[in-house]
């Protein structure tokens, strides 16, 4: 189970979704005992945007029963502090960086990509098309077109892999996975949260800061696998497949439905080591020790 | 008075990771349950650091289908005990995650993550400490009581008599109740007044409790400029820096509570009034 993604070897196929893991912050916490047990075989950062970011006014999180809502917005400290300060120090981690980049327009974008892309720490982009094209008001990663017309402007920019993040909310996520084969993309992640909202029990507005927020955990995870499974079964690129990864089992649907790396997410939230056990609970599986699943239907059982 | 609390040495990075902690113990003190629990690895936590607790087995299925992410808890107590580190928290059933905690009893076990979070600090040159706490608030001055020593002077409010019995884990508390069932009637803060009314220039305060009690406590000790340290608190999903969730503004923008937190010098805060906490 050493996959080679997108021409970049891996020890295995675990990595963490973007935003859900800081592995800066998480050397402060559990010093160095953290890069002795790396629980990702690659390091996804947080978005980072060319101006810095404070972020949504909190609350910025609802629990669900088997999952949260979050609306961060996206807090960093900018293009431009994050290549002096953050990137030499991830460069330290035992893995290979994938830098997340969004921005409000192709030339953002295109700028992002064009500075992160010339740093030698970096093996690969992943772009989070998640937003609003704050000039066409359309969401990047929900529309074909868009999507085309942001890699027809990045793509030339960098040989080094590019990664696109689908959004969930997009009315036909195979053609904008196709979208992006077509653009040259190497590979495309799925799924990024999907929307959703909470009310505050006693005065009935709404929860969260930001209104909305992003849906993940174990609620997602059945959207997730049909996404994935659609998208590998139409798109010849690499497929990473996330949402709602809380076990080996989730792990190895992912991977059955045509997912070549899988990350988890919230689970580190509830566990920062989960994905070492993910991993070690996916190797069982995959070696056949694991408990055989039971046939059929988990209705009446 | 100084800018800033004294400066003293990080503490010793958490597990990575979480483990199992046998519980050994629950102790019901009115409102509230002391849990113990063995943690075999530490180490030990400072006064003002939490963990992230959940119960080892049957995390989920309550009310709404929760709890799901796991609950932060400020360590009421840690000492070195039998090849581990005996760890006490205070919890008040509330809502789904502290009721299945307070389900928990010996033979089962806590998940845990910690010790997580920036500690109080000793006290500027020249002053005492005044600790000042509100409900299930005071469990990380028992802590704090049992490091700074005797000097540790401590005001105590609480709703009613059931939770006032939580005073019983502070060494000689001053008492306030809302209901005036124990001790003065009224408001901590009514105490705290008069102690800074005739000796603020002396004091440092400590508190933790509810946030309309926490900006009460802010307010007074900026009228009198008295330096106070507060242990906020606010909704987290990890403790550890990764979500993002549990920010608070401070006069520098927004700050992680887990990671800047739970303890803020009062001086970097506009106000104690964390959006989404409870009452």
């Amino acid at each position: 189970m050493s996959p080679v993604f997108c021409g970049i070897p891996l020890e295995h196929p675990i990595i963490n979704a973007s935003g859900t893991f800081d592995a800066l912050a998480a050397r402060r916490v559990f010093g160095e005992r953290l890069l002795e047990r790396f629980p990702f075989s690659a390091y996804v950062t947080k978005t980072v945007t060319l101006e810095p970011r404070a972020g949504n006014p909190p609350p910025r999180l609802w629990e669900l029963g088997a999952g949260m809502i979050n609306s961060i917005g996206l807090p960093n400290k900018g293009l431009a502090r994050f290549l002096a300060e953050d990137l030499p120090r991830l460069a330290e981690l035992p893995v290979p960086l994938i830098v997340n980049v969004m921005g409000f327009s192709r030339e953002e974008v295109a700028q992002l990509v064009a500075a992160v892309a010339e740093r030698d720490e970096v093996a690969a982009l992943e772009l989070n098309v998640s937003c609003p094209n704050v000039r066409t008001g359309l969401t990047m990663g929900a529309d074909p077109g868009e999507l085309a017309a942001l890699l027809a402007r990045v793509r030339p920019l960098t040989y080094r892999p590019l990664i696109v993040k689908l959004t969930p909310n997009a009315e036909d996520v195979v053609a904008v996975a196709r979208a992006a084969h077509e653009g040259g993309a190497d590979a495309v992640s799925l799924i990024n949260s999907l929307r959703g909202m909470a009310l505050d029990p006693a005065s009935g507005e709404p929860w969260l800061g930001g209104i909305t927020g992003g849906v993940s955990g174990p609620a997602v995870r059945a959207v997730a696998l049909a996404q994935v499974h659609a998208v590998a079964a139409r798109v010849a690129i690499p497929v990473v497949g996330m949402g709602g990864v809380a076990r080996g089992r989730d792990a190895l649907d992912l991977m059955r439905a045509g997912a070549e790396l899988v990350a988890v997410g919230t689970e580190s939230f509830r566990d920062p080591a989960a994905a070492s056990r993910i991993l070690a609970e996916l190797e069982r599986l995959d070696a056949g020790f694991g408990p055989s699943p039971a046939a059929g239907s988990p209705i009446g059982r | 008075m100084s800018a800033s609390a004294t400066a003293q040495p990080a503490p010793p990075p958490a597990p990575f990771g979480r483990r199992l902690a046998a519980v050994t113990a629950r102790e019901r003190l009115g409102s509230y349950l002391v849990l113990s629990c063995l943690d075999g690895e530490g180490p030990l936590p400072r006064a003002g650091q939490f963990y992230m607790l959940a119960s080892g087995a049957r995390w989920g299925g309550g009310d709404g289908e929760r709890p799901f992410l796991p609950r932060a808890f400020s360590a009421l107590r840690g000492a070195v005990a039998g090849g581990g580190v005996e760890l006490q928290f205070l919890v008040e059933d509330v809502g789904p995650g502290t009721r299945r905690l307070c389900e928990l009893g010996p033979g089962e076990d806590l998940a845990l993550v910690g010790p997580l979070g920036t500690p109080f600090a000793p006290p500027r040159a020249g002053r005492r400490p005044l600790l000042v706490g509100g409900g299930v608030g005071i469990a990380p001055l028992a802590i704090l009581q049992d490091e700074l020593g005797p000097p540790a002077h401590a005001l105590l409010g609480f709703r009613d008599r059931r939770h006032a019995a939580g005073a019983a884990l502070l060494r000689d508390p001053r008492v306030s109740t809302d209901d005036g069932s124990v001790g003065h009637a009224g408001r901590v803060t009514d105490l705290l007044l008069a102690e800074l009314e005739v000796a603020a220039s002396e004091l440092e305060v400590y508190a933790c409790g509810p946030p309309r009690m926490l900006e009460a406590v802010r307010m007074l000790c900026a009228e009198h400029e008295t330096p106070a340290q507060l242990a906020l608190e606010s909704g987290m999903a990890c403790g550890f820096g990764a979500c993002f969730g549990c920010v608070v503004p401070t006069r520098e923008g927004y700050v992680r509570l887990c990671l800047e937190g739970p303890v803020l010098d009062s001086a970097r805060l506009e106000t104690a009034l964390v959006a989404g906490a409870a009452d």
